[in-house]
């Protein structure tokens, strides 16, 4: 087990380092003069030249990069550009308003989604089609829609729920629950149309299977044998749904905080991609490789309990 | 929308090995209303982007002062004009352009890396396949926005070149397709015999690989335009898209702004997107359905025919259900058993044909026959776990003085696995993978005889040493794929007399094992049978099986009964050719043709319940 768990955080590691080097070259490849972008059109030459020497970016790449990744080793992953506050510290605040978003929405999809598959599973018949159309038709309405939608009823005309902006957990849980419920609707849709599909699927093809006739010969009731065996054994390939999702959850936040104006990891990213910030956006890049890492990590950790199989392998 | 794509990708696969193949697949299609709605839409879209200079004399990013937010249906601004003055209808359809285009640079860009990386992985595997395996899987754990972010970080504001990163980005879901479907193809024989030979891996490859990955590709497709034209939205909401070109997104942005003094700006930008969308989801599963039903229902239009005439031809009266039955002590009583199943073209196929069969306490009744004989079924008709689609009817079926058909499913359910066992045929398959051995023998003595669960461990343990099993605490807390098959069906001996059932079905109780432990497990079976007075109906092929332990043998062909007789009678004296054509050919082991076909037949026996 203990294994298993130290081979999965290496290929993590391989992974953040794979992507976060080509992050830091693709960045200083190609494109504008960085400084000049920082500085703005009316810069001097030497003003130009002195903030490249502040900023390091006269060193050669290489030296640049090894620099950047002896002190992200360490923790330390620079300082904005623009507002020279520490990256970290910046991405530490934007990330309780992305995971409060994103983990909400997440469980939200999941457990409606399960209510929602296991249903169509086991009634079939009309349910079950309604369920086919309108996941179709969710799943084609990208998720800022859902959230325009959604602000323009709840918030813009029966004046429910706040437009804009975040209330920390700590200054006023309602408030927050407040701030967050109509981006967390809005990233749930999409994800909870995937995961009810995903759902029925899987539980139709397990219904179907020999040990679930056996189990109903030893006259066990039909809701216990669903929820207890069938669904333990749908669950495999639902969680693979769930981790596809939370990375599908990250993407759609970006334009879901821009719509709610919340200040949260795809806020700062957005700023940061739109004025050259880079240190910031190799640092988001980073997180974010990081989330996807630890949450694989934890759907394997789910998957081995779930399936006694692969813990052995 | 990446899910999507990756689940499309695995359906997309289930239908490839039966891809068929030019017109036939599309009149198929045009059979499927919504996906030919969708496909019209879409023309009208192109059209509506090609004439769109006609449309709209407007150009779509042309701002003026006087006309910002001006009402729509009106000579000047048909459907308004927007937060800058900008007319809505040439936006429309000028979006409609980019968002076409936008379709086509994805699909483009994911096609050319994922086609051939997904061939030469598939088809060469080794370490292609293990490092292409790597990138894709590195690819697909990325945000596409975040990442489209980084990159126009540094080249600014360009639909483009986001519209080409997100066709890398989305490609490991072509190549998954391909490489999928190249190794599915890998497998047939004529891939083999191309080979064999000598057709170079290229010529290969696009003479036979290649037209069986074309149909897959295309409902990939479908669904990359859909993701691609909403990723264009989402880039030109955020602001990030080029600025000189109108777009949906832009509108839903300017929208956005203005959502609290004109709403109603939402709704052209809106309707578009989802629509288009939608079509091209839509369309993308009318080939896939069209390709699905391919198999079960595209038969020649006589076929049909013959199956609506078959379906007006009388059926059988429903017998009356009688409450009870029969005065003697018999255990089971079945009288006119029927089981049929439909066809996908409406006929139905009748599996059980009438049998009535009797079994009294303490007795073995053998029911003999080949594969789809009906044997199977009539065993899952008493236990009442006949597949939904099943229909069955009987004059009587009624167990232990007790009328079965009134009864309600939960009463049923009481009586099964603790007044009737069941041992399944094949012992692997039929214990749940994801529990441990104790907790599926424990779960049904709880529940029925409602003891706690220390005891129910107990009695589980018991039962395991009872069975067989030298060392029960080990297979106790094992999981199924621990343990062996011999094992396995001791366990499932063990489920189905672990209530003390007064009948016990066993559905080929030995096939599936091998033949040193066989006779293990019929001693078993009789050991516990004398020890319990159980009345036991085992459902065999195999006339040794018959003969070591039945006192009454019935046999079954096509569904129907052809002879019942006590054993001795049966194997002395047959009366009915079948049976004497059947003991002939298990007796005489070197007899060629039924011999053969009565052994090897049964093996792997289903009866055709799926």
């Amino acid at each position: 087990m203990l294994m298993f768990i130290l081979r999965r955080l290496a290929a993590g590691l391989v992974l953040m380092f794979v992507i976060s080097t080509a992050t830091f070259f693709l960045l200083n490849l190609t494109g504008q003069d960085p400084v000049r972008q920082v500085l703005g059109p009316v810069a001097s030459a030497e003003q130009v030249e002195a903030k490249r020497q502040q900023l390091g970016l006269d060193q050669p790449l290489f030296a640049q990069y090894f620099e950047w990744l002896g002190s992200a080793v360490q923790g330390d992953l620079g300082r904005s550009w623009f507002t020279n506050q520490p990256v970290g510290e910046l991405l530490g605040a934007a990330l309780p308003p992305t995971l409060s978003m994103v983990v909400g929405s997440l469980l939200l999809a999941c457990f409606f989604g399960t209510v929602i598959g296991i249903i169509a599973a086991v009634r079939r018949g009309a349910l079950d089609r309604g369920l086919q159309a309108i996941s179709t038709f969710v799943q084609a309405v990208p998720g800022f829609l859902v959230a325009l939608v959604l602000a323009l009823v709840f918030a813009v005309q029966l004046r429910m729920l706040p437009a804009t902006g975040f209330t920390s957990f700590n200054d006023s849980p309602v408030r927050w629950l407040a701030s967050i419920t109509l981006p967390v609707i809005a990233l749930a849709v999409g994800s909870l149309a995937s995961i009810a599909l995903q759902v029925r699927g899987s539980v139709i093809d397990v219904l179907q299977q020999d040990f679930v006739r056996t189990l109903r010969s030893r006259g066990l009731p039909d809701q216990s044998i669903v929820v207890k065996h069938v669904l333990r054994n749908a669950a495999g390939p639902t969680l693979t749904t769930v981790s596809l999702m939370f990375i599908v959850a990250i993407s759609s936040s970006v334009i879901v905080e821009k719509v709610f104006n919340i200040p949260g990891i795809g806020t700062q990213a957005n700023n940061a991609a739109s004025r050259g910030d880079l240190p910031v956006v190799l640092g988001i890049v980073l997180v974010t490789v990081v989330l996807v890492v630890v949450v694989n990590l934890l759907v394997d950790l789910a998957q081995g309990w779930i399936n006694p199989k692969v813990r052995v392998s | 929308m990446t899910d999507n794509l990756v689940t499309g990708t695995r359906k997309s696969l289930e239908v490839v090995s039966s891809a068929p193949q030019g017109d036939r697949l599309i009149k198929k299609f045009l059979r499927e209303p919504a996906a030919v709605m969708s496909l019209v839409f879409l023309g009208l879209l192109v059209v509506v982007a090609v004439l769109a200079p006609f449309i709209s004399s407007y150009d779509p990013t042309a701002t003026r002062l006087a006309d910002v937010l001006a009402p729509p249906f009106t000579a000047e601004h048909p459907l308004g004009a927007d937060g800058v003055g900008r007319d809505v209808l040439a936006n429309l359809v000028y979006g409609a352009q980019t968002s076409l285009s936008s379709a086509a640079i994805v699909i483009a860009v994911s096609l050319l890396i994922g086609v051939p990386t997904g061939l030469l992985a598939g088809y060469r595997q080794g370490w292609i396949d293990g490092v292409s395996m790597w990138i894709s899987g590195a690819l697909l754990s990325l945000p596409a926005i975040v990442v489209l972010l980084v990159v126009l970080a540094r080249v600014g504001r360009s639909t483009s070149l986001a519209l080409v990163v997100f066709g890398i980005l989305i490609a490991p879901s072509v190549f998954l397709l391909i490489r999928g479907s190249v190794r599915a193809v890998r497998e047939e024989l004529y891939v083999d015999a191309a080979r064999v030979s000598g057709l170079n891996d290229i010529r290969i490859m696009a003479r036979h690989i290649l037209p069986v990955v074309i149909t897959p590709t295309i409902i990939q497709a479908a669904l990359l335009a859909g993701a691609g034209i909403g990723i264009e939205a989402g880039i030109a909401f955020l602001g990030l898209g080029s600025s000189d070109k109108a777009s949906w997104g832009l509108m839903l942005n300017d929208a956005s702004q203005n959502i609290f003094n004109a709403p109603g700006l939402l709704i052209w930008p809106s309707a578009a997107l989802v629509l288009t969308v939608m079509a091209c989801t839509l369309v993308g599963n009318g080939v896939r359905d069209a390709l699905a039903n391919y198999g079960s229902s595209a038969g020649p239009a006589r076929k049909v025919k013959a199956a609506k005439h078959a379906s007006t031809t009388p059926e059988p009266a429903r017998p009356m259900q009688k409450v009870l039955v029969d005065p003697s002590d018999a255990l089971l009583v079945i009288d006119d058993l029927r089981v049929s199943y439909p066809r996908p073209n409406g006929e139905k196929s009748d599996v059980v044909k009438g049998i009535s069969l009797k079994v009294e306490r303490g007795q073995i009744l053998g029911l003999v026959g080949e594969s789809g004989s009906g044997k199977s079924q009539t065993a899952f008709s008493v236990l009442g776990l006949l597949p939904g689609q099943a229909e069955m009817t009987a004059g009587t079926l009624s167990f232990a003085g007790v009328d079965l058909l009134g009864m309600s499913p939960k009463e049923r359910n009481r009586l099964r696995g603790a007044r009737i066992g069941y041992i399944p045929q094949e012992p692997m398959s039929n214990l749940d993978p994801a529990f441990r051995i104790g907790s599926q023998l424990t779960e049904p003595m709880r529940h029925h005889l409602g003891i706690p669960a220390k005891a129910a461990r107990d009695e589980a343990l018991k039962l395991l040493a009872r069975v067989g099993i030298p060392d029960p605490e080990r297979v106790f807390n094992s999981y199924p794929h621990q343990v062996s098959g011999g094992m396995a069906q001791r366990v499932l001996i063990a489920g189905a007399v672990s209530c003390n059932p007064e009948l016990l079905i066993a559905d080929e109780p030995t096939t599936a094992l091998d033949v040193t432990v066989q006779a293990d497990v019929l001693d078993l079976i009789r050991s516990l049978q004398a020890e319990r007075g159980m009345g036991v109906v085992l459902v065999t092929h195999n006339f040794g099986v018959v003969a070591d332990l039945c006192d009454q043998v019935a046999v079954m062909r096509d569904g129907e009964i052809v002879e019942v007789a006590a054993v001795n009678d049966l194997f002395t004296n047959p009366r009915d050719e079948y049976t004497r054509l059947l003991l002939d050919s298990a007796l005489d082991s070197t007899a060629k043709t039924p011999a053969n076909r009565v052994g090897s037949d049964m093996d792997t026996e289903t009866e055709g319940a799926q």
